[in-house]
C-alpha cells in the first residue's frame, strides 16, 4: 500500500468464530477510494458474515477495521452509516403496504420533514438517473424497482463506502446494466464499492479487483479484467468445476407435453393469471422458462403440478392423455412430477423426517401405501437410496428435512422425483441458494434424466443456468409465454427486452425466429 | 313517527355506537401495530369497574374516567408481557385476558353492586343541551364528543406522524423494521396500552353513563363486535365511525322493532342482528381478498429476530 493513497477500508486478519464453524478465519484485505472491489464465494463461504461485521451487525472476535488508516469498531448499522458505510441488502427490508417515500422516511436515521426528504430524493435520482415514483405503494413496484429504493436510500446518506450484497440476482440484463452505470458512476466520484456475487461475467464487466473467499478463509486477490471466469470459479469452489456432460447427439423424440392455451385467473389481488400459455415439451428436451419473480411462474408452476385445475381438460396432454382437470395425485400417477420453488413447506414439511417426506409424493408410484398404513420400510429404503446416490448430506433417512442445509434438501427432493423416472418433470429454481458443487450435481441430474427420454421444464430466474442447461428457451412476462427459442441460437438482447415485458409485435418475432415463430403457429 | 321519536331514536343510537367505537378506535392501532388483542371485551369490563370504582371514591366523573383508562390500560399489559416476552398465542392470549377480565371484574364489583355514581354534567349550556330539539346535538356526555373527535385524531396520527409510520412499519414488517432499528416491543407496548385505555373508557361508558350503576358483564359482547368493527372498516378510522354507527342503528332496532310495528319477528332475531351481521361481513370481507387490502402483513405473528 502506497502512502499517497490510504486505504477507504482496511481489514486485517478479521477473524469470526461461530458454535462449531469459523466463518472468517484470518481475512485481510483493502478497499481503496473509488474502487469496486468484488467479494466472491460460494454460499457458506463468509461473505455474508465478513460485510455484516463492516456493517456493524456482528462484531468480530479478532482482528481490525481501518476506517481511512483509522483504527474503529462499528458497533451496530446506525455507527456503520454515520462513518458513510452504506448497505443495499439481497432481500429487500420494505414495507410492502407503505409509499416509497415512507419507506425511504423510515430508513433515514435523521429526522427529515417529507417535502424537504422528497426533494432530497428527486435530486438523488435525477443525478443517477434512478427513476422511481414517491407515491407509489411499495407492492406495486417490480423487484428492479424496490432495489432502487434501498440504493436511494443508501445514496441519501452520501456513503463513502456501498457494499452491494447479491444485487442482480433478480434483475433483467437491461436492468443489471442500468445498475452498472450508476455504480461506475458513483466510483468515479469516490464512492468505494464491495461487490458481493457469485456471477463471475458481472464481476469481469464491473470490478477493479475480486477477493475471493472459500471456507471462511482468503483464497486469492486478483484483477478479474485478466483473469477468466473459470479460473476464477475454480479459486472459488477450490477444484476442478465440472462442466454438464450432455450426452452425445441425446436424441430428442417426439411431442410429449404439450400445452395449449392454458388460462388461469389470478388466485389473489396480487397474483398473476395466466394468458393463453402455449409450448411443447418433446422426450429427451429440456424446455426453459426465464422470467424475472412474480410474472406467474409459480402459477404455471402450480397449474402444472395439478395444484390448481383447469376448466379445459385439453389445455395440458401428456402423449396424448388430457390431464387439466386431473389432480396432483392423479397427474403423478400419469407420469408427471414436479418440485416447487419453495422447499420448507412446499417441496418438502421440515418437521417430517426424510423418510416421511418420500412418502408425500412417491406412495402411490413406488407403492409405500399398503391398505391405508405407511411402508415405513420402503419408504426408509427408498429415502436411503436417494440420500447415496444423490451424495446429500444428512445423517439417514430419519433426519428432518429442517435440519438439512438447503442445498442437501434441494438434492435429496430433486432425486426423490427423478429417481420415480417422471415422464414429464416440472422444476422451479432448482439451484436457488444452492452452491456450485450441488448445482452441477443437479443440473447433471436432470440431463441424465433427460437423456434417458423424459420431457423436463425448468422454470429458473437465472438466466445462464437456462442458457446452459436448455435446449429450448421462452420467456414469461405478466403471465404471458413468449415464443419458444432454440437456445443455440437465442440472443441475449432479446431475451432481456422480454423478460422486461416488451412484446415484440408477432411479425416481428417472425423475423427473429421465422422457423420457430411457424412451427408455433402451425 | 314523530320528531320526538326520530330523536329519542338518535339518542339512542349514539348512545348504543360510543362504547364499540371507543374500543375499536383502540383496537385499530393495536392492530396497526401488528398485535391482535382479542381481549376487548375483558378489558372494556375492567374499565368499567375501574371507572365505576374510581368515581365511587372520588365523587368525580373525570377522575373515573381515568381510572378506567388507567384500569384497561392495566390489564392489557398482562396481554402485551406474555405476547411480547413470552411471545405467547395471541388468540389463545386475549381470549384468556377476556375471561380473566370478565372474572376479575365481577368479584371486584361485588362491593360496588347497588350504588349509584354521580354523572358529567354536560358540557355545553343547559339552553342548548336541555332543548328538546338542540339536545340532539348538544345533549350527550362529554365522552361521546371524546368518541367522534378521536376518529380524526387516530386517522391523523396514523396517516401523518411520524410516530404513525414507524407503528405502521411495526405492524407491515416487524423484522425490517427492527432491522433498521426500531423497538418493536416499545412501539407494541405503546399501542397495547392505548387500545387497553380506548377499552376502558369504553366500558366506563356503560357504567358511568347509560346506566349508571354497576352489573356483572355488563358490556355484553360489545367488546367483540368492536373487534369486528376494525375489520369491517378495513382499517381506517374514517370507515370505523361510518362502521359504528351501523352497528349502533342495528343494535337500536331490537329496542324500536316492536315500537315501529316489527312485531312479526321475535325481538331475539333483533338481539341477534348485529352478531349476525358480524359473521356476514367478516365472511365477505375474507372471501373477497384474502391478502390485499389494509391488513397489515403482520397482524397476529409472534416478532421473533433471529439476533
Amino acid at each position: 500500500m502506497g502512502t499517497d493513497t490510504i486505504a477507504r477500508l482496511e481489514l486485517k486478519s478479521i477473524t469470526k468464530r461461530f458454535p462449531g464453524v469459523l466463518a472468517n478465519d484470518q481475512v485481510s484485505f483493502s478497499v481503496l477510494p473509488g474502487e469496486i472491489h468484488a467479494l466472491l464465494g460460494e454460499n457458506g463461504a463468509g461473505k455474508s458474515t465478513l460485510v455484516k461485521m463492516i456493517y456493524g451487525i456482528m462484531q468480530p472476535d479478532g482482528g481490525e477495521i481501518r476506517w481511512n488508516g483509522e483504527r474503529i469498531v462499528v458497533p451496530n448499522p446506525k455507527a456503520a452509516r454515520k462513518l458513510g458505510i452504506g448497505m443495499v441488502f439481497q432481500h429487500f427490508s420494505l414495507f410492502e403496504a407503505m409509499t416509497v417515500l415512507e419507506n425511504i422516511a423510515l430508513g433515514m436515521d435523521a429526522k427529515i420533514p417529507a417535502r424537504e426528504l422528497e426533494a432530497r430524493i428527486k435530486e438523488v435520482m435525477s443525478q443517477y438517473g434512478l427513476k422511481l415514483e414517491p407515491h407509489r405503494i411499495v407492492s406495486t413496484l417490480s423487484v428492479g424497482e424496490r432495489q432502487r429504493i434501498e440504493i436511494v436510500r443508501a445514496l441519501l446518506l452520501n456513503p463513502k463506502l456501498l457494499i452491494m450484497d447479491e444485487p442482480t440476482s433478480v434483475l433483467t440484463p437491461q436492468e443489471v446494466e442500468q445498475l452498472f452505470i450508476v455504480l461506475r458512476k458513483l466510483a468515479s466520484e469516490g464512492c468505494s464499492i464491495l461487490y458481493i456475487s457469485h456471477k463471475l461475467h458481472e464481476i469481469k464487466a464491473l470490478c477493479h479487483t475480486a477477493t475471493i473467499l472459500r471456507g471462511g478463509k482468503l483464497v486469492d486477490t486478483c484483477n478479474p479484467s485478466v483473469e477468466t471466469s473459470r479460473s476464477m470459479a475454480e479459486k472459488m469452489i477450490g477444484g476442478n468445476l465440472k462442466t454438464i456432460e450432455k450426452a452425445e447427439g441425446r436424441a430428442i423424440g417426439r411431442e410429449k407435453l404439450i400445452v395449449n392455451r392454458l388460462n388461469m385467473p389470478a388466485r389473489s389481488h396480487f397474483g398473476v393469471s395466466l394468458k393463453d400459455i402455449t409450448f411443447t415439451v418433446r422426450e429427451g428436451e429440456i424446455f426453459g422458462i426465464a422470467g424475472v419473480a412474480g410474472n406467474g411462474q409459480n402459477a404455471l408452476l402450480l397449474a402444472l403440478s395439478g395444484e390448481t385445475l383447469t376448466d379445459d381438460p385439453g389445455a395440458i396432454t401428456v402423449d396424448g392423455a388430457q390431464l387439466g382437470k386431473l389432480t396432483a395425485k392423479q397427474r403423478r400417477l400419469a407420469g408427471v412430477s414436479s418440485v416447487p420453488e419453495e422447499r420448507n413447506g412446499h417441496a418438502a414439511v421440515p418437521e417430517f423426517t426424510l423418510a416421511d417426506n418420500s412418502v408425500l409424493t412417491a406412495r402411490d408410484r413406488l407403492g409405500m401405501v399398503k391398505v391405508g398404513l405407511i411402508d415405513q420400510k420402503a419408504a426408509r429404503t427408498y429415502a436411503g437410496e436417494v440420500i447415496s446416490t444423490f451424495a446429500v448430506k444428512a445423517l439417514g433417512p430419519g433426519s428432518t428435512a429442517g435440519s438439512l442445509s438447503g442445498g442437501n434438501l434441494q438434492k435429496y427432493i430433486m432425486g426423490r422425483e427423478i429417481m420415480q423416472n417422471p415422464a414429464v418433470l416440472v422444476v422451479s429454481q432448482p439451484t436457488w441458494g444452492v452452491d456450485a458443487g450441488a448445482a452441477a450435481a443437479i443440473h447433471q441430474a436432470l440431463v441424465d434424466l433427460a437423456a434417458a427420454g423424459s420431457a423436463i421444464v425448468v422454470i429458473s430466474q437465472d438466466l445462464d443456468e437456462l442458457l446452459s442447461l436448455c435446449d429450448t428457451l421462452a420467456v414469461i412476462n405478466e403471465g404471458r409465454l413468449s415464443p419458444a427459442m432454440k437456445v443455440a441460437d437465442a440472443d441475449i438482447e432479446e431475451i432481456g427486452l422480454l423478460m422486461g415485458g416488451v412484446h415484440g409485435d408477432p411479425a416481428a418475432t417472425a423475423n427473429l425466429h421465422p422457423e420457430l415463430a411457424h412451427a408455433h403457429q402451425a | 313517527m314523530s320528531t320526538e321519536f326520530i330523536i329519542a331514536a338518535i339518542v339512542t343510537i349514539v348512545g348504543l355506537t360510543t362504547p364499540i367505537l371507543l374500543a375499536a378506535l383502540g383496537e385499530l392501532v393495536v392492530e396497526k401495530a401488528g398485535v391482535l388483542n382479542l381481549g376487548v371485551e375483558g378489558m372494556m369490563l375492567m374499565g368499567a369497574i375501574c371507572g365505576f370504582g374510581a368515581t365511587v371514591s372520588t365523587f368525580n366523573p373525570w377522575l373515573g374516567i381515568l381510572g378506567a383508562a388507567a384500569g384497561g390500560a392495566l390489564s392489557s399489559m398482562l396481554f402485551a408481557v406474555l405476547v411480547l416476552e413470552l411471545n405467547s398465542n395471541q388468540v389463545a392470549t386475549g381470549l384468556a385476558l377476556t375471561i380473566f377480565g370478565t372474572g376479575l371484574s365481577s368479584l371486584m364489583g361485588l362491593s360496588y353492586t347497588g350504588f349509584i355514581v354521580p354523572v358529567f354534567g354536560s358540557i355545553f349550556p343547559a339552553s342548548l343541551a336541555s332543548d328538546p330539539y338542540l339536545k340532539v346535538i348538544f345533549g350527550y356526555s362529554p365522552i361521546v364528543y371524546f368518541a367522534i373527535a378521536m376518529v380524526p385524531v387516530v386517522a391523523w396520527f396514523l396517516k401523518s406522524t411520524r410516530a404513525g409510520m414507524i407503528l405502521r412499519a411495526v405492524g407491515e414488517n416487524d423484522l425490517s423494521a427492527h432491522s433498521i432499528g426500531y423497538s418493536v416491543k416499545g412501539v407494541r407496548y405503546a399501542a397495547i396500552a392505548f387500545g387497553g385505555a380506548m377499552a376502558g373508557i369504553g366500558g366506563a361508558y356503560f357504567s358511568m353513563v347509560i346506566t349508571p350503576m354497576w352489573a356483572e358483564k355488563m358490556t355484553a359482547g360489545r367488546g367483540w363486535i368492536a373487534l369486528a368493527l376494525v375489520v369491517f372498516a378495513g382499517w381506517r378510522a374514517g370507515r370505523l365511525l361510518v362502521g359504528a354507527y351501523f352497528f349502533g342503528i342495528l343494535m337500536a332496532l331490537e329496542l324500536y322493532a316492536k315500537a315501529a310495528g316489527f312485531s312479526f319477528l321475535p325481538s331475539q332475531f333483533w338481539a341477534a342482528m348485529p352478531y349476525l351481521m358480524t359473521i356476514i361481513a367478516l365472511s365477505v370481507i375474507s372471501m373477497r381478498d384474502r391478502s390485499g387490502g389494509n391488513a397489515p402483513a403482520c397482524l397476529g405473528k409472534p416478532f421473533l429476530p433471529s439476533t
